[in-house]
């Protein structure tokens, strides 16, 4: 049996998802992500201890081609539709240290 | 409104134009967009150029494609070039895709034309087309209802006769659902016959893009046009696509049938009772029906809202604000991402992002994902196991017939049992399709479902075409 889900662990998993959730949300997700995790955990008493996990329906193999160039995406299409670009590239905001 | 196998026949032979046609298309949506929500954008300019372009090759006495002249609508999770592209989310408000789906290239080089971009839950995450960041569609059948979902958009464009053919996507029934709940035939292919490129990821293992007409023959003739292998989607089937409409009429004399008890235990009475006049019809014209128990089933449903999220928290890690959609300015590059994906995503995709980070973190990944794997694996051998013995099953497609607006929005684990009876499939990568058959509570449409291996499209066809004319359609 999984342990049951606790607030901090809502606010936890928010923060590797990338959400800023509020102290309502976090009530909200808290009681509502519980109920489905109940509902899995007629799973958990399954004994699938020789039984081999499926990831993908019909079995992935690699799927390659010829090394040949072939054209792409346009740069500028592509550059307009982005939230900021510069000198043909993805703008954004600084990632370390501080702005020069 | 004309079937699309009439406007075709009707393009060809000079009785109608393709442009007379999408005028009939475009007053519908006129009509009654207001009302239902089913287009987010009407591309009535780009609509024009394509049917003209079918006119004009007519008229030079050309030969058109298989669709050639029938509006179609698309669901707005498949890349258009230059089409805005929502997904019905405020992530993607604005955006234009740089390329096309697939299946939009195969639509226009058959003649079709495709008409707009229809309303679903944001992310297709949901059952009733209510989560949407552009307000609900209604069902046109009954518009205090839903259409289902998270097709919803296109189920109620072909429900309400604004263009005889949409398409659609099916993680976990939002094909099926919708369509049984606005009376159509909707049908979820066998995983890789279609193309997935272009369609914006849910759940990538169990995504799968299928068809939405009105008759049988209609949705054949429009998997057949997408259908086929392409070297853009490296889990596309190697094979091109199968013949559909040449096996329609092929019936069902000599197939064996098992009538799934797993797929109506819990369902409203007058959907069983559909289901049970769909099993006596189908043996009226000589197939043999087998009761049966696939107890995996119930596990479909728990699997499912692992999995699903799971796939989905990875896949949306790319709306960050950087190369596309919405940015929402901070001072440094992860508040920026978080600012922009706590205003851009809804509580739904919330929610399964939540959900399926969860399952997927350090100390929980083998009591959730890895569980849920196994049983999937169980799943395929279950529907395996039952192939032996019969050729295709049978069930109901949802629980009930189109529920009301607003009734199970707060309750999202009410919700998702709405999906209970078309999981199984996705999880397996089987093919199945949902056929109107009768009608129940307030009059409204009661999808069966017919369920078959992969690659069993043109057996689910024949079956769902011996429905329809015992429904004298």
């Amino acid at each position: 049996m999984s342990p049951s889900l606790r607030r901090e662990d809502v606010a936890h998993v928010a923060k590797l998802a990338r959400l800023t959730l509020s102290d309502d949300e976090l009530d909200q997700f808290t009681q509502q992500l519980s109920q489905v995790l109940e509902h899995a955990n007629d799973m958990s008493s399954l004994d699938l201890e020789n039984v081999v996990p499926t990831t993908h329906p019909f079995g992935l193999v690699n799927v390659v081609r010829d090394d040949v160039v072939r054209p792409s995406l346009d740069r500028d299409e592509v550059l307009a539709m982005a939230p900021d670009s510069e000198d043909g590239r993805f703008a954004v905001p600084r990632i370390i240290g501080e702005a020069p | 409104m004309k079937s699309a196998e009439q406007i075709v026949r009707d393009v060809r032979s000079g009785a109608t134009t393709a442009s007379a046609e999408l005028d009939d298309a475009l007053l519908a949506v006129k009509a009654r967009n207001e009302e239902l929500n089913v287009f987010l954008y009407v591309d009535e300019e780009g609509a024009r150029r394509q049917a003209e372009s079918v006119d004009a090759a007519i008229a030079r006495g050309e030969s058109v494609g298989p669709l050639a002249g029938v509006p179609i609508a698309l669901k707005d999770n498949l890349c258009q070039r230059g089409i805005p592209t929502t997904c019905s989310s405020r992530i993607l408000e604005g955006w234009r895709p740089p390329y096309s789906a697939t299946v939009v290239d195969r639509l226009l080089a058959a003649g079709a034309v495709p008409v707009g971009k229809t309303n679903l839950d944001e992310f297709a995450m949901g059952s009733s087309t209510e989560n949407s960041a552009f307000g609900p569609t209604r069902n046109p059948l009954d518009p205090t209802r839903v259409p289902g979902g998270s097709s919803g958009g296109s189920a109620a464009a072909v429900a309400a006769d604004m263009t005889p053919l949409a398409l659609g996507s099916d993680t976990g029934g939002s094909i099926r659902q919708p369509a049984a709940l606005c009376g159509l035939i909707g049908v979820k292919p066998t995983y890789g016959l279609v193309s997935r490129y272009g369609l914006i990821a849910f759940a990538s293992s169990l995504d799968q893009i299928g068809p939405f007409a009105k008759n049988v023959t209609d949705a054949a003739m429009l998997l057949e046009a997408i259908a086929g292998h392409d070297e853009m989607d490296s889990t596309s089937l190697p094979e091109p696509a199968p013949s559909l409409v040449a096996h329609i009429n092929d019936g069902v004399a000599g197939k064996r049938i098992g009538l799934v008890r797993d797929l109506v235990d819990g369902a409203d009475e007058d959907v069983v009772q559909s289901v049970l006049r769909a099993a006596e019809a189908l043996a009226a014209e000589g197939a043999t029906i087998v009761e049966l128990s696939i107890p995996e089933f119930r596990l479909g449903l728990s699997a499912y809202y692992i999995l699903a999220p799971a796939e989905a928290s990875s896949n949306l890690a790319r709306y960050d604000g950087v190369r596309y959609g919405l940015r929402v300015n901070a001072d440094d590059v992860t508040a920026m991402n978080e600012a922009t994906r706590t205003a851009g995503f809804g509580d739904e995709v919330k929610r399964r992002i939540m959900l399926g980070t969860y399952a997927l973190s350090a100390g929980y990944y083998d009591a959730y994902y890895g569980q849920a794997l196994k049983v999937r694996t169980m799943m395929i051998s279950a529907f395996a196991n039952a192939y032996r013995d019969v050729d295709l099953l049978l069930g109901a497609t949802t629980p009930s017939v189109a529920f009301e607006l607003g009734s199970k929005v707060s309750d999202p684990m009410a919700m998702y049992l709405s999906d209970i009876f078309t999981i199984p499939t996705n999880l397996a990568g089987d093919a199945a399709l949902s056929v109107p058959f009768g009608t129940g509570e307030h009059d409204l449409p009661i999808g069966v479902q017919l369920l078959g291996p992969g690659r069993s499209e043109a057996k689910l066809f024949a079956a769902a075409r011996v429905l329809e004319i015992a429904e004298g359609r």
